[in-house]
């Protein structure tokens, strides 16, 4: 039993290590909340239903373009019957959700995804 | 059932025929409701200001054109050039159009070179003749720009956002990489307005309308003065009259 030291301070180094990311977390204060994006103020309803704009509001968008570009239609009709007009700044941006930072980065950033449509796309907040 | 050789064919005649119908019905409709857009250029009322450029600007404030000094990396939607610029193998020496700039803008085709070559179909026409772009496609190869007979076209070699100075975000802005000209204001006559260089012209020289329609100011316009158009030749088609 001479070894006890070097057994217990090998054991103490080996639980550290093992729960070093436990450690990490906590120096950086890491927690377990989701993203939490501003909600429009003043709008109760988007254009579609608020689980298929989680899941798909690249699919829609990706509709939107080319509703917009290829046919020349810039009038959505949502499913109850409400008009909208096609743009992601003068719409989206401009009736609901005000600055993308606010909203779109959020999530975004949250998940780590960089969507190019800000690349020409422009936010309503002057750069 | 049991389908004999006859029948077989002879069904594949009937929907074929079928099918030959549809499309020619298809025909008829898109010639009876034809919406053709085309511009004339009242030469003469241009030249009264040489110097103008209101339609230049407003184009370029419109859609989020960059200002780049280096006249090699320059953006044109539309732009003023010379006569001998304009109208290559015109050699009339004394014609009036030399006396002033000309206004050059992209010439809309009928039978567009650059929509032939884009290897994705960023560059498409559309059914009321526009020659249009969907950005979003654009690869960057720079085909177009070899086929137009025009020099219609500009291409992003710098990422053009701080070389606009007002950008206005109704209008998305372009990347490095991208290709980009002139739209016939596509989104404004959606929305029922005339395009940003016809509203903004103070000699009122740019007429916009539908060609397709013999009873539209430009028709008539087209059918009363004598107009050139830039390099017939080519083939093209273009769909921008200069009036002499």
């Amino acid at each position: 039993m001479r070894d006890r030291g070097l057994i217990w301070s090998g054991l103490a180094l080996f639980l550290a290590f093992l729960t070093l990311p436990v450690w990490h977390n906590l120096s950086a204060h890491v927690t377990a909340k989701g993203p939490e994006p501003v909600l429009p103020k003043t709008q109760k309803q988007c254009v579609a239903p608020v689980e298929f704009m989680k899941s798909s509001h690249m699919s829609l968008l990706l509709d939107w373009r080319d509703s917009a570009l290829r046919e020349g239609s810039r009038d959505y009709t949502t499913a109850d019957g409400r008009h909208y007009q096609i743009s992601l700044t003068s719409t989206c941006l401009t009736e609901c959700h005000g600055a993308k930072a606010d909203f779109c980065d959020r999530c975004h950033t949250y998940a780590a995804v960089s969507p190019p449509c800000w690349d020409c796309h422009l936010d309503r907040s002057p750069r | 059932m049991k389908i004999s050789r006859q029948t077989f064919l002879q069904m594949g005649l009937r929907m074929s025929g079928v099918a030959a119908l549809a499309a020619a019905a298809k025909r008829v409709v898109a010639a009876v409701s034809k919406t053709r857009w085309a511009m004339a250029v009242d030469t003469a009322a241009c030249a009264r200001q040489p110097n103008c450029t209101k339609c230049i600007a407003a184009c370029h404030q419109a859609h989020n054109v960059p200002t780049i000094p280096d006249p090699r990396h320059e953006i044109r939607w539309i732009a003023k050039v010379t006569f001998d610029q304009a109208f290559r193998g015109q050699e009339d020496e004394y014609s009036p159009l030399r006396a002033a700039p000309a206004m050059v803008l992209c010439n809309h085709c009928d039978d567009p070179a650059c929509v032939r070559v884009c290897p994705t179909q960023a560059t498409f026409k559309r059914e009321d003749g526009i020659v249009a772009m969907d950005f979003h496609r654009c690869i960057g190869c720079r085909y177009c720009m070899a086929a137009c007979p025009y020099g219609s076209r500009s291409f992003n070699w710098s990422d053009p956002r701080p070389y606009i100075h007002n950008p206005i975000p109704e209008f998305p802005t372009r990347t490095k990489g991208v290709v980009e000209k002139c739209s016939f204001c596509s989104e404004r006559l959606g929305a029922g307005r005339p395009p940003a260089c016809v509203e903004s012209c103070p000699e009122k020289a740019l007429v916009f309308g539908n060609v397709a329609d013999p009873g539209s100011p430009i028709r008539q316009l087209l059918g009363a003065r004598r107009h050139i158009r830039r390099k017939p030749e080519a083939g093209t088609g273009p769909e921008v009259y200069y009036i002499v």
